[in-house]
């Protein structure tokens, strides 16, 4: 019984965290949105990339790093902690093994960071990303296509997370090849991402806590920092608990997948109740502590809450996992 | 990240499994009433015989060297099997780990065998009418006795669990009149049947006779049965508060336990408006265990788990709020019932009050934690 971040897990995660502090401050994030320049974040991509992060889960041979879940866990905590608008799920923990399966010759682009992949595995047509990711991954039935974003047609949707690049999808499909058609296969898919997912939310509210205690540490009224009051205090220690109570289960189910134990997806939707819960918390007091300046958008705050009220609903909302719990339970 | 348990490990929930079945009794009556703490005893000297009372202690104090690991598994089956509380709790789980940090190898030698095997019955005197939540505004005094190599305590302690019951009691003492807050106190150790102790019980919410009130009127106590550094209390006692709020005192085999007693009582009487709580309890069980074995490796590690105790204390008490009241709406009207649900309900209640209450817990995260400031 080891339960840690392992230390090639730590490495990796370590690396991607540096390069995106680097290279994608939170002006990188507002680039994503409407009227910014969407080369921002893709450029940003590409380093993130340089750091082998995009072929996680790719065998070695196959150009990737050769590791599991448990190393796209902490991975992805620490792009959902940066709060970078580009598909790190789908294209992580979802294309890019699937690609590398299946021989595609768009695996090498993919890892290089030149090649994002949207994905909608659920029963919605909205696909996130859609109006950029150069390649998408639709479920139909019980199987996985893979299509050229240009085969599609795709409907830009005005959304609350504007830098998620939301598309909705037609029924008007070209080309498009089959990548998986193992139910099992396609079923790991989906708990892979609802597992990044879930890291996603873990590292989006470990962000919006620490801005938030940095703001009512100096922020005064009253004649005093505002974080010296019980009020405050509370809240963010409520928020706290909520984040470290989160955290080990995302990981905890991260093995599960990696070691394919029996209740692997169990587990996985008790992590996603926990992060979405956990971080829709942390964004109403994140929000609520900053008083009216977290009311606004020329403060950062918004990028990153917003960024949790798409995904929390997102790869099952937490009553469809809820529902999936009771079912396995027998009540 | 490897989170399967080796060989010995499940040779060791074998064994604690098997033995549990064999030995655990039927109801018995709560171990906070004069009748139900005399049962419990029994119990604990049955546990004590077959060498499972404090199975992480040394073997030389009546443990069987135990890994934290091991005493984690052993929870999870004591627990699972529905065994009785723990009547022997406060010494074994509070006092103890105290006296292998502080304790000389004399204190160790004298006390432990005996706490062991539930011949000496620890109380914990620590909370006074003026000092609750707020333990540095403890006034009960003690007075050098140069003369007689010890101490002379005075003053009164409240909230006692079986107090009225146990046979000895830890507490701390203000040794240095002129102190102020925790400065100036120190950790006593005495029998309750010395000269100059009163010991008065009272009920608590539930009705049982669960708390003391412990009066002290020139109490003799010799200078071998001070634990560390006489006026070094403050430092002694915060020892035991780590294990108090953390896992050694609410493991989460306990929670498991209740999560799924809650999932067979919500199978029994189904409810679809109560199945999302039924639910939301069970993840949270599951939660606490991620999180405790995170903790453990890290103790492992020799990381000590410090102001984190407090995420611990605040998490398993307000998960055991939830399920409680969630199983006494699955009851419904059954719920106004005396039954092991009603108990357990009430004594969920006490959860995020005793070993400092919540509030207390959220200023010492927000504080120790995430560094907010202090006013």
């Amino acid at each position: 019984m080891r339960f840690e971040v392992g230390a090639e897990a730590a490495a990796l995660r370590d690396a991607a965290a540096q390069v995106l502090a680097g290279q994608a401050p939170v002006a990188v994030l507002r680039a994503g949105w409407p009227g910014g320049d969407p080369g921002a974040p893709a450029a940003a991509w590409r380093r993130v990339a340089d750091t082998g992060a995009v072929g996680a889960l790719v065998p070695v041979a196959a150009g990737g790093l050769g590791l599991d879940e448990n190393a796209v866990v902490p991975l992805l905590e620490a792009l959902g902690y940066n709060g970078l608008p580009v598909p790190a799920v789908e294209t992580i923990a979802i294309g890019a093994p699937l690609l590398a399966i299946a021989g595609s010759d768009r695996l090498q682009g993919v890892l290089g960071g030149d090649c994002q992949v949207a994905a909608q595995l659920g029963d919605s047509d909205l696909l996130p990303f859609g109006q950029r990711a150069e390649l998408v991954i639709l479920r139909q039935q019980d199987t996985l296509r893979v299509y050229e974003r240009t085969d599609l047609e795709l409907t830009p949707c005005v959304t609350v997370d504007g830098s998620r690049a939301l598309a909705r999808v037609g029924q008007l499909r070209r080309g498009g090849s089959t990548l998986a058609a193992t139910p099992g296969v396609v079923a790991s898919a989906w708990w892979r991402g609802v597992l990044g997912t879930s890291a996603l939310l873990v590292g989006l509210a470990a962000r919006m806590l620490e801005l938030t205690v940095g703001y009512v540490r100096q922020r005064e009224q009253f004649g005093a920092p505002v974080g010296s009051f019980q009020a405050i205090k509370h809240a963010l220690a409520s928020a706290l608990v909520a984040v470290e109570f989160a955290r080990p289960a995302v990981l905890a189910a991260g093995w599960a997948q990696a070691a394919r134990v029996p209740d692997a997806a169990r587990q996985t939707s008790a992590a996603k109740v926990l992060a979405s819960d956990a971080a829709r918390l942390v964004a109403r007091t994140a929000i609520q502590c900053h008083g009216a300046m977290g009311y606004t958008t020329e403060y950062d705050l918004h990028l990153f809450a917003k960024r949790v009220w798409a995904l929390a609903p997102s790869w099952g909302d937490p009553a469809w996992h809820r529902a999936r719990i009771a079912e396995s339970l027998g009540v | 990240m490897d989170l399967t348990w080796q060989p010995s490990e499940q040779s060791f929930r074998t064994e604690a499994r098997e033995w549990l079945a064999a030995h655990v009794p039927g109801p018995m009556p709560s171990g906070d009433t004069r009748e139900g703490f005399a049962a419990h005893l029994e119990w604990e000297r049955a546990l004590f015989a077959a060498r499972w009372s404090a199975v992480s202690w040394p073997k030389r104090f009546g443990g069987r060297d135990a890994t934290l690991w091991e005493w984690l598994i052993f929870e999870e089956e004591y627990y699972r099997a529905g065994a009785p509380q723990r009547v022997t709790q406060n010494g074994i789980f509070l006092l103890a780990p105290t006296l292998f940090e502080f304790g000389t190898p004399q204190q160790q030698e004298r006390l432990l065998p005996r706490m062991a095997a539930a011949e000496d019955l620890w109380c914990q005197g620590w909370s006074e009418p003026g000092a609750g939540s707020d333990l540095a505004a403890v006034r009960s005094r003690a007075v050098r006795d140069e003369a007689a190599g010890g101490w002379l305590l005075s003053g009164q302690k409240t909230w006692t669990t079986r107090g009225a019951f146990c046979t000895h009691l830890f507490g701390l003492f203000r040794t240095d009149p002129d102190s102020a807050r925790h400065h100036g106190l120190t950790y006593f150790l005495l029998p309750l049947d010395a000269p100059g102790v009163t010991v008065r019980g009272f009920e608590r919410l539930d009705g049982d006779e669960g708390f003391a009130e412990v009066f002290f009127d020139r109490v003799f106590v010799p200078d071998q049965d001070v634990v560390g550094d006489v006026d070094q209390g403050w430092r002694v006692a915060m020892a035991t508060t780590g294990s108090e709020r953390g896992l050694t005192l609410r493991s989460p085999g306990r929670f498991m336990a209740s999560a799924q007693r809650l999932v067979e009582l919500a199978r029994q009487r189904p409810s679809d408006q109560l199945r999302d709580r039924v639910v939301q309890s069970w993840i949270e069980a599951q939660a606490y265990q991620q999180f405790t074995l995170q903790q453990v490796t890290g103790i492992v590690d020799g990381k000590p788990s410090g102001p984190e105790s407090s995420l611990n204390k605040i998490f398993w008490s307000e998960l055991d709020v939830r399920l409680q009241e969630t199983a006494m709406d699955l009851l419904g009207e059954h719920g106004e019932l005396d039954s092991p649900w009603s108990r357990g309900f009430q004594f969920a209640l006490a959860g995020p009050i005793y070993a400092g209450t919540n509030e207390v817990q959220r200023n010492v995260v927000a504080e120790r934690l995430l560094g907010l400031p202090r006013v």
